[in-house]
């Protein structure tokens, strides 16, 4: 297909900004309509829930390094760690999973 | 009000902005760098990958779209995926509106909402009193070009570095998303449900004949919608309250 990625970017670039602008610019008053504002509010954690699994399994050299990844996320989370301490958690997991599955052989 | 922005004031919240904003930085190249593996796989060259991230600076949404071109998908399908995906900063922008005064000139209305992210709106607005623009400039100016590097070195360094690293930073992105949705899932038993319904219709979409066979982007979309509908419809959120809460 002769698609073109600055297109792409463009079209993720504009969507991005719009979607951020148009509260800040335009709004004067909060959104009222009880639906939307419900909607608008579950969406964000449904979105990442549903983009972190099964997707973090397949990301890993293991889908048991992946597990551990997903069991770590949540607990450091859920403790309080800040995003980013999460996220190199996840990583730090990952690693040392795999290095000991490394030595058991259970991975090349 | 002059007070709040003149230009001492400014000056002041600036510098702080940069202190505040590398930290955010550093951990922003990590996950970036996660990004940049998949949008090698994409297809995007280093250079592409250090736009869209300078443009977008969103991490579930670049992810998203990344994994729809992967698959050819026509431009509005990426349009799609790409709201899905960032439709809480429109939350966020809403929330940062609330906090911002109505004598602020106007031209830092457009200008701040360019890098509303999950963090950098998290600082912003977790600052006492009312929104200062240049504070938000200053975080962005020293974390968004980390981030967009990272994901360029992503794509360069990606297929060079051993596999044991690549396989470790490949789920930073993931614990990013993690750190979002499972705080507020902790406090709300609504949002702890849904978390856990998202993860098993995920997973049997992943695996349904006819389903599985659509693009990764395209099953975000029709789950969100269908999950957060539904939970929109029979759990509506009650006036006010924990709408700003979010992020």
């Amino acid at each position: 297909m002769d698609k073109n990625i600055y297109i792409y970017i463009l079209v993720m670039g504009v969507v991005s900004y719009a979607i951020r602008a148009i509260p800040l610019t335009l709004l004067k008053k909060p959104i009222k309509n009880r639906f939307v504002r419900s909607f608008l509010y579950y969406v964000p954690y449904v979105t990442l829930a549903v983009m972190t699994f099964p997707a973090i399994i397949d990301a890993t050299r293991s889908p048991v390094s992946g597990i551990v990844a997903l069991v770590t996320g949540v607990v450091t989370a859920a403790v309080g760690f800040n995003l980013i301490k999460v996220a190199l958690s996840c990583c730090a997991a990952v690693f040392v999973t795999e290095l000991i599955m490394q030595l058991l052989n259970m991975i090349q | 009000m002059e007070t709040i922005y003149s230009l001492k004031a400014n000056r002041k919240e600036f510098f702080q902005g940069l202190r505040d904003g590398l930290p955010i930085g550093l951990g922003y190249f990590a996950v970036a760098f996660s990004l940049g593996v998949m949008a090698r796989q994409a297809g995007l060259s280093a250079f592409q990958g250090f736009l869209a991230s300078a443009v977008c600076a969103a991490s579930a949404g670049e992810y998203a779209a990344f994994t729809v071109i992967g698959a050819g998908a026509s431009y509005l399908e990426t349009a799609i995926v790409t709201f899905v995906a960032n439709a809480r900063y429109m939350l966020m922008s809403c929330a940062l509106n609330q906090k911002t005064d109505p004598k602020m000139p106007f031209i830092h209305r457009p200008l701040s909402a360019m890098y509303v992210t999950d963090e950098l709106f998290g600082i912003s607005v977790a600052r006492q009193g009312l929104f200062n623009p240049y504070y938000h400039y200053a975080a962005s100016l020293v974390a968004v070009p980390l981030w967009s590097l990272g994901t360029a070195i992503g794509i360069i360094a990606g297929n060079i570095m051993p596999a044991a690293a690549v396989s470790a930073l490949s789920v930073a992105l993931y614990g990013m998303f993690m750190a979002v949705f499972i705080p507020p899932a902790k406090k709300d038993k609504i949002i702890a449900s849904l978390v856990v319904i998202s993860f098993i219709l995920s997973f049997a979409a992943s695996k349904l004949p006819f389903i599985s066979g659509l693009a990764e982007g395209t099953r975000t979309i029709i789950l969100t919608v269908i999950i957060a509908g539904a939970a929109a419809v029979f759990f509506p959120k009650k006036d006010e309250e924990e709408e700003e809460k979010n992020g």
